[in-house]
């Protein structure tokens, strides 16, 4: 549980809740993303955040995102797990 | 430098590893605490420490929150579990942490209905389809997590689900880094900052590192080229007598961290006077509970919680090592009786567990020759 995964919003399923789908190297899972909205900027489809327990946790760029999930893959069986976990949620 | 191939940029990896060699002081001996369990499973999987200096030390800190709950807790949480009618969540992880009889997943085998959740939203959307049950989600974990936990609260608040409550075990990352640093066990020479916490209370709250200890304090990213520059930044202070707050990760850390989230904690939580920690004992204010607006989703208000305090099991050495003072395999038990299988103590529960970390990456055969 002590890792953050890096999604992509790709639609939100309740704009007053801040719940958002986002895909996760190919798991589409509901999130919450009022932690990374400011008031200047919402969180927006597109963005890429790192993603912890159901929370999207910080913003970053699409080559943090990319970066952060080689070395997560490269983790195997622990990042194995978190993406089950991941699977198994259903966020509403 | 068997490892370095692995890295994002090798090449980094090794100018690196070159500059810190020509930045050591020869004589000196550098001990420097990584706080954070991702810092720590990083450092194993990659081989950081193997590229460093044999005058470097990286010594593992306290910041694996399923290492830091106490056996106590983890009863008090089974208790909960075997109450009537009660639907217990936690987070998978929190299933195999020994209590003083038994883990959450022995209590499941007899006949307690205990449900691995992803999230706390999990635990609530469980809550919302079972109105009949009451459902109990374990909460754990640093400023990283608690935030979400606090939002669930709000949301359960909002839709009035009154079936749901929380066993609170949240804990706050500067008063054990204090505690360290008071304790005479242990001389260190500086702090890898902990990363995905910093995000949510940013770097200013390490401040008191360098103001009251003298110490520098890199936050730093997951990469091993993260770590081995954080090291070089610390390496770099010391050697010019200077201690600072500086951000390796500010590409994902803001130095005043996500003040949203740290509203939202200070509406949900309130600090307990004192939290036992596992191995580290009673800590004053670093532990949070639920604020009084939201009482009634306290699990501990909720039930009778036995609140006992249990001593670790003779063998364990968990406190030692969540306090860098010895390394995992220094453990009697590392590696025979305790393993990721059947763990003794906490750090070998979790991927973050620097025992587990040490075992799972085999450098516990390596170790026991070097010593
Ligand atoms: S080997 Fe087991 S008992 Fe020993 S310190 Fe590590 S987790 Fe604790």
């Amino acid at each position: 549980m002590c890792l953050a995964i890096p999604g992509r919003v790709i639609e939100f399923v309740d704009e007053s809740l801040r719940l958002a789908c986002v895909d996760v190297a190919g798991v589409q899972r509901t999130i919450n993303v009022s932690l990374v909205d400011t008031d200047e900027r919402p969180a927006q489809i597109g963005d890429w955040v790192l993603i912890h327990v159901g929370f999207a946790l910080s913003l970053v760029d699409e080559q943090e995102a990319n970066e952060t999930l080689t070395r997560l893959q490269a983790m195997g069986a622990d990042y194995e797990t978190e993406l089950n976990e991941l699977r198994e949620s259903a966020i509403r | 430098m068997k490892f370095v191939d692995e890295f994002r940029d090798p090449e980094l990896g090794r100018t690196l590893a070159g500059e810190i060699l020509a930045t050591v002081q020869t004589g000196r001996h550098y001990k420097i605490m990584e706080v954070c369990g991702g810092h720590t499973h990083s450092i194993y999987k990659y081989g950081v420490d193997d590229l460093l200096p044999e005058n470097v030390e990286l010594v593992h800190g306290p910041g694996c929150p399923v290492c830091v709950i106490p056996m106590g807790r983890v009863d008090d949480a089974i208790a909960v579990a075997h109450e009537p009618g009660v639907i217990f969540t936690c987070f998978g992880d929190m299933m195999r942490v020994p209590g003083s009889d038994g883990t959450l997943l022995d209590a499941k085998a007899d006949g307690a209905d205990i449900r691995m959740v992803y999230s706390p939203l999990d635990a609530l959307r469980i809550a919302r389809s079972t109105p009949e049950r009451q459902v109990v989600f374990f909460a754990i974990g640093f400023e990283t997590t608690a935030p979400s936990t606090a939002l669930t609260l709000k949301r359960a608040k909002t839709e009035g689900i009154e079936n749901f409550s929380v066993f609170c075990n949240h804990v706050t990352i500067v008063p054990p880094l204090r505690a360290l640093l008071e304790s005479p066990d242990l001389r260190l020479d500086g702090f890898i900052g902990p990363g995905h916490v910093s995000t949510v209370v940013g770097a200013r709250p390490l401040e008191f590192i360098p103001a009251d200890y003298n110490l520098p304090v890199v936050v730093s990213g997951f990469e091993p080229v993260d770590i081995l520059e954080s090291v070089l930044m610390i390496l770099r202070q010391l050697n010019v007598g200077d201690s600072k707050v500086e951000n390796q990760y500010a590409r994902v850390v803001p130095y005043e961290g996500n003040i949203r989230a740290l509203e939202i904690l200070a509406e949900v939580f309130e600090l307990r006077p004192h939290f036992e920690w596992r191995g580290l004992g009673f800590i004053s204010q670093s532990g949070l509970k639920l604020a009084e607006a939201y009482a009634d989703f306290d699990a501990e208000l909720r039930y009778a919680v036995p609140g006992v305090r249990v001593a670790d099991p003779k063998a364990c050495q968990c406190g030692e090592v969540l306090k860098g003072v010895i390394k995992p395999f220094e453990c009697k038990v590392f590696g025979t009786a305790c393993t990721p299988e059947r763990p003794i103590g906490t750090c070998m529960v979790s991927s973050e567990g620097a025992c587990a970390a040490y075992y799972n990456y085999g450098r516990f055969a390596r170790d026991r020759e070097l010593v």
